[in-house]
């Protein structure tokens, strides 16, 4: 568990349309990066390139190599479903599946995934929920259904979901910007207990958020509208909140721009 | 700065708010008049052919015969038998059409949203879903007499008459199909794909079960629709008295079928019969879209 990535020198592509110019970064293992800037920048991008989610779309296209634990995710012979099942996400709307239940959710991917002993999906359901400390909420209702949660909780649900499948990675793509600042506080809570395990990427506009829960900040900009969005610092995020080395970074810290 | 101060301390002068002038009052009160005649306008029709239906079909359909026997021997005047042989033909050629056209119409539809937007293929198939969508119905009948009765020598059967009923049907369900699955949010299909879920047992698992209800819904309704189409049944099915508990061979009647023959029949058994049957054909269809309501609430998504 709990990998290091390398970002080599990758641009992403919609189409024509350059979105990202050439970001290298590295992730340490067991611990919290935030990517900052401001919209447009390219920040979501460059995370759902992180396990091939941005290549849903159609036309977008990746180039260099993102390596998890040194190997290349971008691989002609890797297939992207066995990344995404390596390093799990987690979206900026809580998306809980609505057809199923609180227990189905949480278990989805080992239940999709082809696992149909009951013993195990009970023990994983219970194991994923109390990691996304949702279990005392609901343990009395786990067969009711998911959307009948309040945002926070939905959110709380879908971690629980997305660590079920016991990743390697969780990248989390402003995943406070729905909700209300107890449930905010809440999840960033579990955020600072789950990376003892996890290796975590956190997209956020919060810059307080980035403060207090990452340990690596990582701030993404653009020259302008139509241009592509680039890396303009990474750092221990204690520098760049206090002393950062880019004149971008200090003003859109401290509010000036963005 | 100052004179903003002072200002806010001044009483307003005059009232802000004047009543509603006679002008908008008149031209409210036409409106409301219109739209209630207009109302009217649509719903004295359906509630007159629903009483009609009613008065002179209710009559037949209570007596116990009319649902277990058929017309087999009987004289046109005689004033007994029943529609069983229609009524069970109706029901097994709607079942036909369905178990043929769900599957297909349901692939199209995932076709044309999960994996063909935008292609060359999935434009030509949704241009030529559109088209099939406005063939009248006796042109598909004429097609199925031409390829299945006279090319390919088959006689004609109920299951001719599925097979053009499919043609109508087809249609339909893929466009319900492409209007649900379009509605399932993106959402969830990431949700999905990030936890390494591949893309077809996304579609499986979690799209197409969002999508049922309405999918479901749509069929019902598509179902009761053809089921009441007659210029097919007349083209390449055949009247039978009798029932006929073979869908692939030998005439089969069905219940517009029956009312175009009693129809021509000038006792009273005959109207009696005619109204009998249409009586059915409501009463049957009202069952399918109620079956509709029941399976969509049943596999709605719950909150």
């Amino acid at each position: 568990m709990a990998k290091r990535i390398d970002i080599k020198d990758v641009n992403i592509y919609y189409g024509k349309f350059h979105a990202v110019d050439s970001v290298t970064l590295s992730v340490p293992p067991r611990s919290v990066t935030a990517f900052i800037g401001p919209s447009g920048c390219g920040k979501s991008t460059v995370l759902r390139s992180l396990n091939r989610m941005h290549e849903v779309t159609p036309g977008a296209r990746v180039e260099g190599q993102v390596l998890l634990d040194g190997e290349d995710i971008y691989a002609a012979t890797v297939d992207p479903v066995e990344v995404r099942r390596t390093i799990g996400m987690v979206f900026q709307r809580p998306n809980p599946f609505p057809t199923m239940s609180i227990r189905d959710n949480v278990v989805a991917g080992l239940k999709l995934a082809g696992v149909k002993n009951r013993r195990r999906l009970d023990e994983v359901c219970e194991r994923s929920l109390r990691g996304a400390n949702l279990w005392e909420e609901v343990k009395d209702r786990l067969d009711k259904p998911g959307g009948g949660l309040s945002g926070g909780q939905q959110q709380r649900l879908c971690i629980a979901r997305a660590i079920a499948v016991q990743p390697d990675v969780l990248l989390m793509d402003e995943p406070c910007s729905a909700l209300d600042p107890i449930s905010t506080l809440a999840i960033e809570d579990l955020i600072t207990e789950l990376k003892q395990d996890y290796t975590i990427v956190i997209v956020t506009h919060n810059m307080q958020q980035a403060a207090r829960v990452s340990d690596q900040t990582a701030f993404f900009n653009l020259a302008g509208v139509g241009q592509p969005g680039r890396l303009v610092e990474v750092d221990d995020t204690e520098k760049i909140f206090s002393n950062p080395s880019q004149k971008a970074t200090e003003d859109y810290i401290s509010g000036r721009f963005g | 700065m100052t004179t903003a101060t002072t200002d806010l301390h001044r009483p307003a002068t005059g009232p802000a708010f004047q009543g509603v002038g006679l002008g908008r009052k008149v031209k409210n009160a036409v409106a409301t008049t219109l739209v209630a005649l207009a109302f009217l306008v649509a719903v004295v029709p359906l509630v007159w052919v629903l009483w009609s239906v009613l008065e002179k079909g209710l009559q037949p359909v209570l007596h116990a015969d009319w649902w277990t026997h058929s017309l087999y021997g009987l004289r046109p005047y005689d004033d007994r038998g029943g529609a069983y042989h229609a009524i069970y033909g109706t029901v097994v050629q709607a079942l036909s059409t369905a178990v043929l056209s769900v599957p297909v119409g349901v692939m199209v539809g995932v076709y044309l949203v999960e994996y063909g937007a935008g292609t060359r293929l999935a434009r030509v198939t949704t241009f030529m879903v559109d088209i099939l969508t406005g063939v009248p119905s006796i042109v598909a009948g004429l097609f199925v007499y031409a390829l299945w009765i006279s090319i390919l020598g088959f006689g004609r059967s109920g299951f001719a008459v599925s097979l053009s009923l499919l043609l109508l049907m087809i249609p339909v369900v893929i466009r319900t199909t492409e209007e649900m699955l379009r509605i399932v949010p993106n959402e969830l299909r990431e949700a999905s794909y990030a936890l390494g879920v591949p893309k077809w047992k996304t579609i499986v698992k979690i799209v197409l079960p969002t999508a049922m209800s309405g999918i479901v819904t749509g069929v019902m309704l598509g179902l009761a629709r053809v089921m009441g189409e007659t210029a097919p049944a007349l083209i390449v099915g055949a009247y039978a008295s009798s029932i006929n508990l073979n869908v692939f061979d030998g005439n089969q009647a069905n219940l517009p079928l029956l009312m175009n023959d009693q129809f021509a029949n000038p006792e009273t058994a005959g109207f009696n019969r005619t109204w009998g049957a249409a009586m059915t054909l409501v009463l049957i269809i009202m069952l399918f879209n109620l079956l509709a309501t029941v399976i969509s609430r049943l596999s709605a998504i719950k909150k």
